[in-house]
């Protein structure tokens, strides 16, 4: 029974997911298209973040700095007049890399509370250089005039191919991610958490394995951030500030964090919820607040606990 | 006469005005077992961990089969082969039996820097895993997780972990703690069954586990060793029977 809501319930997602460009044609509702879009990019980097918080114990409130740095990656490029995509979006994650791996470097020496301020404190200093910096909009951002371009492959400017892309690149790193963390290296960062004097008495020192998950992890939320700066069309410092490094975390926590697909339905639980309650009330937030914490307290491991719960 | 596999000279480790090792010379064969007794207190875990690469003495050095590791880290001496249980025991207990002891293998079997294939299908670790299970009786166990298993199974299963770096040198930190009589029983049975194929430092309170293992025992009293010798030289040492042994040996 499990084993069979195990396949049945990802493969429904699936066909839910690809079925929503027909639906909302067929509802002449866009603004649907739109919204499963933005909450797929956001369920990427959700799920980048889950690889070191849920799998490697390593509580990063800072995730929000790659989406900005992915954004801006992009955004930069266009603004010197640089539309090619393979570029903006290689750079996008090679600077997301590279910026993972000084404060990965740095804050990965630390454990505890300091991990979490050193992570946060970075995250800080790159959303207040992202407002210092006048030629790319200052703290009122910039727009992006021209999308990424794939010449002869895919037109972001096609609603419906973009989104099918952010749903290609969601199911890839669903499946990447997977890979990972049963892979030797994935068990490596798993041990590290679970028990880290028994990791060292075995032989394994945890800090390279923990950088490289670290930098793997800013790579693909990177990634999320060049699709999300071409879906806002618009760049912004707040794509860094420290309660985008929140709403990441809660998704992944809300979501489970003791599997891969969890913080997709954290991403999906989250920002559908926000939608419905913005539209009903503008004080949204006084519901969505209690409903978090209800979900916290009684959902241990998650609604994907809920979901695929284990048969021990 | 066998040779040295572990010398400790001179080492000195102290906590604020508490001197945990005072002086601590140590010389263990190849092969021997060795247990280090000593009442409550008398830093036992301390020498122990410092022989492990978990704490750094002050002073003095530590020689491996004639290498100073005075200054390597944890993972670098197991690398090295030392393999240590921890007198609190200390598994993964959200990974399978089966799982913890594949990740000591692994750990001693190439680099771990690999993200594509899944540990869990290399038959390169899992059969080692499944033959040390076998032999420390918790292969019908092996599908369990860690955190399901019966106090003496973990114990079972840290030793397991740490035969599966294969070391030159097992530290053990009193493996029969917190058990039961049947449990200590078996626990000195798989202790006699590794005895002599492998080198073994015993930290034990157990006084039936060190007189039925021990081929030499140390005794340490407030951070120093003050004798050293054969089971029944040590029983009737008078210095150790005045420090610690006393009533225990009389009667």
């Amino acid at each position: 029974m499990n084993s069979r809501i195990r396949a049945i319930v990802p493969a429904a997602g699936l066909v839910l997911l690809a079925a929503v460009p027909l639906a909302a044609a067929l509802l002449d509702q866009p603004f649907y298209l739109d919204l499963v879009r933005r909450i797929m990019i956001f369920a990427i980097a959700a799920l980048s973040l889950n690889l070191i918080l849920g799998y490697g114990g390593m509580i990063s409130f800072g995730h929000a700095a790659y989406l900005g740095v992915g954004a801006y990656a992009v955004g930069v490029l266009a603004h010197y007049g640089i539309h090619n995509g393979f570029l903006q979006w290689a750079l996008a994650i090679g600077a997301s890399a590279l910026v993972a791996l000084a404060i990965g470097a740095v804050s990965i020496r630390t454990s505890g509370v300091y991990f979490i301020m050193i992570t946060l404190a970075f995250t800080q200093m790159l959303y207040y250089l992202g407002i210092s910096i006048e030629e790319y909009g200052g703290d009122d951002g910039m727009r992006l005039q021209v999308k990424s371009q794939f010449p002869g492959l895919i037109d972001l400017n096609d609603a419906n191919a973009f989104y099918y892309l952010v749903l290609a690149i969601l199911v890839l790193a669903l499946f990447l991610g997977q890979r990972l963390v049963d892979s030797r290296f994935g068990m490596v960062i798993r041990a590290a958490k679970s028990n880290e004097v028994r990791t060292r008495s075995i032989g394994f020192s945890p800090y390279p394995y923990r950088l490289a998950a670290f930098v793997i992890a800013g790579a693909v939320c990177g990634l999320a951030g060049a699709l999300l700066v071409n879906h806002t069309a618009y760049l912004t410092p707040e794509f860094m500030n420290w309660t985008r490094s929140g709403e990441l975390m809660f998704m992944v926590i809300l979501g489970g964090m003791e599997s891969i697909a969890g913080p997709v339905l954290g991403a999906f639980a989250l920002l559908l919820l926000e939608d419905a309650l913005s539209g009903w009330t503008q004080h949204w937030q006084l519901v969505l607040g209690p409903l978090l914490v209800l979900s916290v307290l009684f959902l241990k491991r998650g609604l994907a606990g809920l979901l695929f719960a284990e048969n021990e | 006469m066998n040779r040295t596999l572990l010398e400790v000279r001179g080492l000195r480790k102290s906590f604020g005005a508490l001197l945990a090792s005072d002086d601590v010379d140590l010389e263990v064969l190849e092969g021997e077992t060795h247990a280090i007794i000593g009442p409550n207190g008398a830093g036992k875990t301390t020498l122990i961990s410092q022989l492990a690469g978990n704490l750094f003495p002050d002073r003095g050095r530590v020689l491996f089969a004639g290498e100073d590791i005075t200054a390597l880290s944890a993972p670098a001496r197991a690398r090295r082969g030392f393999a240590r249980s921890f007198q609190i025991t200390s598994i993964y207990p959200d990974f399978t039996v089966l799982e913890n002891v594949m990740l000591a293998v692994q750990a001693h079997s190439g680099s771990s820097f690999r993200f594509w294939r899944p540990a869990r299908e290399e038959a390169s670790l899992r059969s080692p895993a499944s033959a040390i299970l076998e032999e420390v009786g918790l292969a019908g166990r092996s599908g369990v997780l860690a955190a399901n298993l019966a106090h003496g199974e973990q114990r079972a299963l840290e030793i397991a972990t740490a035969l599966a770096t294969r070391p030159r040198l097992l530290l053990l930190d009193e493996p029969v703690a917190g058990m039961g009589v049947e449990e200590t029983q078996r626990m000195i049975a798989l202790l006699s069954f590794l005895k002599g194929g492998k080198t073994l430092i015993l930290v034990e309170h157990d006084m039936d586990a060190v007189f039925s293992l021990a081929d030499r025992i140390s005794v340490l009293v407030y951070g120093r060793i003050i004798a050293t010798g054969a089971p029944e030289e040590i029983r009737v040492n008078p210095e150790v029977r005045r420090a610690y042994l006393g009533e225990e040996v009389a009667a």
